[in-house]
């Protein structure tokens, strides 16, 4: 297991909210996107980036790499703001998001950018291309001690795919399969509860025999361990529930599903008005270091 | 006049019959023992769409996802990301008739170098009934880009174009028939992608003329139809076009210029495949009159394939009236 010290931890959280930051920018200027998800995965994406994977932003194409899946690509701000911090492409490119003749597209598209591994928007499709990916490693290298982390949202779990896909793994015992869900709760129109209720989560996993583990999701050193520990595993796929809270960072967004798929400004603070909209977003931006003043952009 | 490498007994009455599918399962297993990087998947149809000898050839590189074509496309774009060369074999009508949003974005937008295999397509599939007649597969895969759509005529195309796939770097969709259908080529036949065929050309001496295109497995009712015409003082010629995308435009230009009217069949709509590939081009180019046989908007039905294809008029005789009452109106 890969050890991390406490210094490595604040240097990963501080870099997550930076990539928070940009994202909520990214998001301010596209004027559309989703808001929750990325904002909740900020802390799984930089410890993935910034300590877990082997990786090289000066050769993307390396064949050596791991991989990471995106299934639910309409998180790919947080990506793409991560993919930018870790060298693949200009920061100053993040403002370009969803603009007409960007490669950073609404949904990301493999070929449009460096370090995409797929293309990826409607949901469920992710886990099924990272299990072919697994499989083809282990036909050319059965010893190989790559990895494929697929990432997921919750409610995409709704989708059927999934759980053909989950089959797959389980039967083929593709103990190179890291499987990453975002358990934030909350999907476009409510909370998972309520829209399609996923419970007992853990114990579906480990029926499809899956090793399941649940960490909370913004617990970096946690993260961390439960990665660890799910390459250690010999014989079985790994699932980690990463229990997040949706929007994690911006108080005013936490854990309300209706900024699953607005960006700041068009969410549901109907009774501001609109001009004071953004403003508010990007106040109550917390971070580590302090909240952003509007002043900074 | 026959093309001089046609199977000499396409010319007759009784040509042999072998299933289209079982020239997949032949390429398969030369490409699979030509290219290491050749790997099979099958979603719980591995004999019927003929994978069989390359899974038992094979077992490392052959990968069973169970009756989920969706995932089947995932996993199969996955694969390919990695440098195999995945072939994906199903029904038609669950690949790419249930997974087409897989393909679509999964496969075709991701550029991935998936072939597609859809078996059991038409209605020569015959007794299963309307749930099984892939009957619109032509047309899902001919609208989505980077797509490449190959309808293979006999068992010879149908083993050619799993190998010129294999050598191909990007997505192809070959559609193959369950029936013993007519062996019209031979092994030694010409045949490349997006490359069209003139399989019969017709009689310069006789005053009117139609010529006929076809696709699939219907390229010998498509001949014995010419025959039957030129019997009848009618010029025919026929153009097969197995690559329905690209298509050979230049050649279906030349092959409509030298007809009075053209036919189109297919065991397909008659919307979206090859009468619409055929309508849409000539439209932009040089219009001309188009009298497109296949499925003209319904469902099929149980029965045995010679009996469909006569119900829904494909058999000879139909093709033969079609194009005597188009050359008719053509001279009216």
């Amino acid at each position: 297991m890969h050890y991390i010290t406490s210094a490595d931890v604040t240097r990963l959280e501080l870099k997550a909210n930076e990539i928070r930051q940009s994202i909520i920018e990214m998001l301010y200027e596209a004027k559309s996107g989703h808001t929750a998800g990325p904002l909740d995965m900020a802390d799984i994406f930089t410890l993935l980036y910034f300590e877990v994977l082997r990786h090289d932003a000066t050769n993307p194409n390396w064949e050596d790499r791991d991989r990471v899946i995106l299934s639910n690509g309409h998180i790919c701000p947080v990506l793409y703001a991560t993919l930018a911090y870790a060298g693949y492409f200009p920061v100053e490119e993040l403002m370009t998001l969803r603009k007409f003749g960007s490669r950073l597209q609404g949904h990301p598209h493999r070929e449009s950018l460096p370090g995409l591994e797929t293309t990826s928007g409607p949901l469920g499709s992710g886990l099924s291309q990272a299990v072919g990916m697994a499989l083809a490693e282990r036909i050319d290298n059965p010893y190989s001690t790559k990895y494929f982390y697929c990432l997921t949202g919750d409610g995409e779990l709704n989708e059927g795919q999934i759980w053909e896909a989950l089959m797959l793994a389980g039967k083929e015992k593709l103990n190179n399969l890291i499987m990453i869900v975002d358990r934030n709760g909350i999907q476009i129109d409510g909370d998972t509860q309520d829209v399609m209720p996923l419970e007992p989560l853990a114990e579906k996993f480990e029926s499809f025999n899956f090793d399941v583990q649940e960490v909370d999701g913004h617990n970096i050193r946690a993260m961390n361990d439960a990665i660890g520990k799910a390459q250690a595993v010999y014989s079985q796929p790994s699932v980690i529930i990463a229990h997040t809270i949706a929007s994690k960072g911006v108080d005013v967004f936490e854990r309300d599903f209706r900024w699953h798929g607005n960006p700041p400004g068009k969410g549901p603070e109907d009774r501001v008005p609109r001009s004071e909209q953004e403003k508010i977003a990007l106040q109550k931006l917390r971070t580590l270091a302090g909240t952003i003043s509007t002043d900074d952009l | 006049m026959f093309a001089s490498h046609l199977d000499k007994k396409a010319q007759t009455a009784t040509p042999d019959l072998i299933p289209s599918r079982n020239g997949y399962g032949e390429g398969l297993l030369e490409a699979g023992k030509r290219d290491k990087r050749v790997v099979a998947l099958s979603a719980d149809l591995t004999e019927s769409t003929r994978t069989l000898p390359f899974a038992e050839a094979f077992p490392e590189r052959f990968v069973q996802v169970g009756i989920a074509e969706q995932n089947m496309a995932g996993v199969a774009s996955g694969m390919a990301a990695m440098g195999k060369i995945p072939f994906m074999a199903s029904y038609a009508m669950f690949s790419p008739g249930r997974n087409w949003e897989q393909i679509r974005t999964t496969i075709a937008y991701n550029n991935s170098n998936v072939k597609i295999i859809g078996a059991h397509a038409g209605i020569s599939v015959g007794p299963d009934g309307a749930t099984h007649q892939a009957i619109e597969d032509l047309a899902i895969m001919r609208v989505i880009p980077n797509m490449v759509v190959i309808a293979p005529c006999d068992v010879h195309e149908a083993r050619k174009a799993e190998l010129l796939a294999t050598k191909y770097d990007g997505p192809v969709y070959i559609r193959v028939g369950r029936s013993e259908t007519p062996v019209v080529s031979t092994p030694e036949s010409p045949f490349a992608i997006g490359q069209a065929e003139i399989f019969y050309t017709k009689n310069p001496d006789l005053p009117q003329s139609v010529g006929i295109i076809s696709t699939g497995v219907l390229a010998y009712n498509a001949l014995m139809a010419a025959v039957e015409l030129e019997k009848n003082n009618i010029g025919a010629g026929v153009l097969h076009i197995a690559t329905i995308k690209p298509l050979d435009g230049e050649a279906l230009g030349v092959f409509a210029s030298a007809h009075d009217v053209l036919v189109t069949v297919e065991e397909h709509q008659i919307t979206g495949g090859l009468g619409g590939a055929v309508a849409e081009y000539l439209s932009e180019h040089q219009p001309k009159r188009i009298i497109r046989l296949g499925i003209k908007d319904m469902f099929g039905q149980s029965g045995e394939p010679n009996e469909l294809l006569a119900h829904y008029g494909l058999d000879v005789a139909s093709i033969v009236d079609a194009a005597k009452q188009a050359v008719s109106a053509h001279s009216d």
